[in-house]
């Protein structure tokens, strides 16, 4: 019995990334824009989010919000984001392999028929919480942000550098609690600087309000943008 | 921790080229940006391939380290997480080799195998 050599090249992530242009497709075509919020456990996404609504994305402009909720398991994000009276909806990948530690395009097509496209002009996908991962699966999404929080320390870019290059925007959270770690913000931001040059960073207080202003409007530019083709 | 996926993607896309032949070798390019844990890769490629015609295929990684180019011409080896250039401290800097995660090649048996895909 001979072998034969078969060329395959072949990207591994091909797959996903054609059915994340089909999701792109289809919410360019509902005139949605979509922003995959990432960042390790406990960074405060929910809590960014939530102070975000209750305060109205944009005050002089209505950006109508809808929320795609992903998590290994359980609804508790999704309750406290749903009090605040925007369309959320709940991902699990626990019914998957073993629970997937990340959303990929077809969790999010899955996911599509579930979503009141037509009430919302931006669609936040926040994505489980993970600083590996998610980084790799690309989900339809116009715009890819983290949050990287002050009490993870200064050196996360160097260790994670996909994650913090796949990002256009960073946002340090828990600002506050500055005054009580050791942490150099500044070595923060020249590891960041070091990763991703071009990647813009707001500095952030998600329990105190500090900055948040600053990332609704960065979610009503997104909103505002164009839809380029993926 | 997102080899498992990985493998997943690299297992699928030499099943679909194997055309129900017998895999024993299967050759991926594994850029150093992608941070990829090589024996994850393997072990979850190995546990996944269990019952299909990959089944105790060889996974071939092939390293490929990354390198950088500045629009200021200079061009290097990245050894260290930095992106700015070395010379000019600017950040035109583009990546032209280290992001690959690519099945190139697969070496299959000519006789047909009757393991399920």
């Amino acid at each position: 019995m001979h072998r034969t050599k078969v060329k395959v090249a072949q990207d591994v992530l091909d797959a996903n990334d054609t059915i994340a242009r089909a999701n792109r497709a289809d919410f360019d075509a509902a005139g949605v824009r979509v922003v995959n919020l990432m960042s390790a456990p406990g960074a405060g996404k929910t809590t960014l989010l939530e102070r975000v609504l209750a305060d109205g994305v944009v005050r002089d402009e209505a950006v109508r919000v809808g929320v795609l909720e992903g998590d290994v398991q359980g609804s508790l994000d999704a309750e406290r984001l749903s009090a605040l009276h925007v369309p959320v909806t709940q991902l699990n990948t626990a019914p998957g392999f073993g629970g997937e530690c990340h959303l990929d395009a077809n969790m999010v097509r899955a996911a599509l028929p579930e979503l009141a496209l037509d009430e919302i002009e931006l669609l936040v996908i926040e994505n489980v919480g993970n600083l590996v991962c998610p980084a790799e699966f690309r989900v339809g999404e116009d715009a890819r942000a983290m949050i990287a929080s002050v009490t993870e320390g200064e050196d996360k870019p160097l260790k994670y550098p996909l994650m913090f290059r796949a990002c256009e925007l960073v946002v340090i959270n828990k600002i506050d609690l500055l005054p009580h770690l050791e942490l150099s913000l500044e070595d923060l931001l020249a590891n960041l600087d070091r990763v991703n040059p071009h990647a813009r960073h707001l500095l952030v207080s998600a329990r105190t309000g500090e900055g948040v202003d600053a990332f609704a409007d960065w979610l009503a530019e997104v909103a505002r943008r164009e839809a380029v083709p993926a | 921790m997102h080899e498992l996926a990985l493998a997943r993607g690299i297992l699928d896309a030499a099943l679909a080229h194997a055309d129900g032949r017998r895999v024993r070798r299967v050759e991926v390019t594994v850029g150093a940006l992608r941070q990829v844990v090589g024996d994850s890769l393997a072990f979850h490629f190995e546990i996944l391939a269990r019952g299909t015609p990959c089944e105790g295929a060889q996974l071939a990684q092939r390293p490929q380290p990354a390198r950088l180019r500045c629009a200021c011409g200079e061009e290097w080896e990245l050894t260290e997480p930095s992106f700015r250039c070395g010379r000019c401290g600017g950040a035109r800097v583009s990546v032209i080799a280290g992001e690959e995660l690519r099945v190139e090649a697969i070496e299959v048996e000519e006789e047909p195998c009757t393991a399920r895909r």
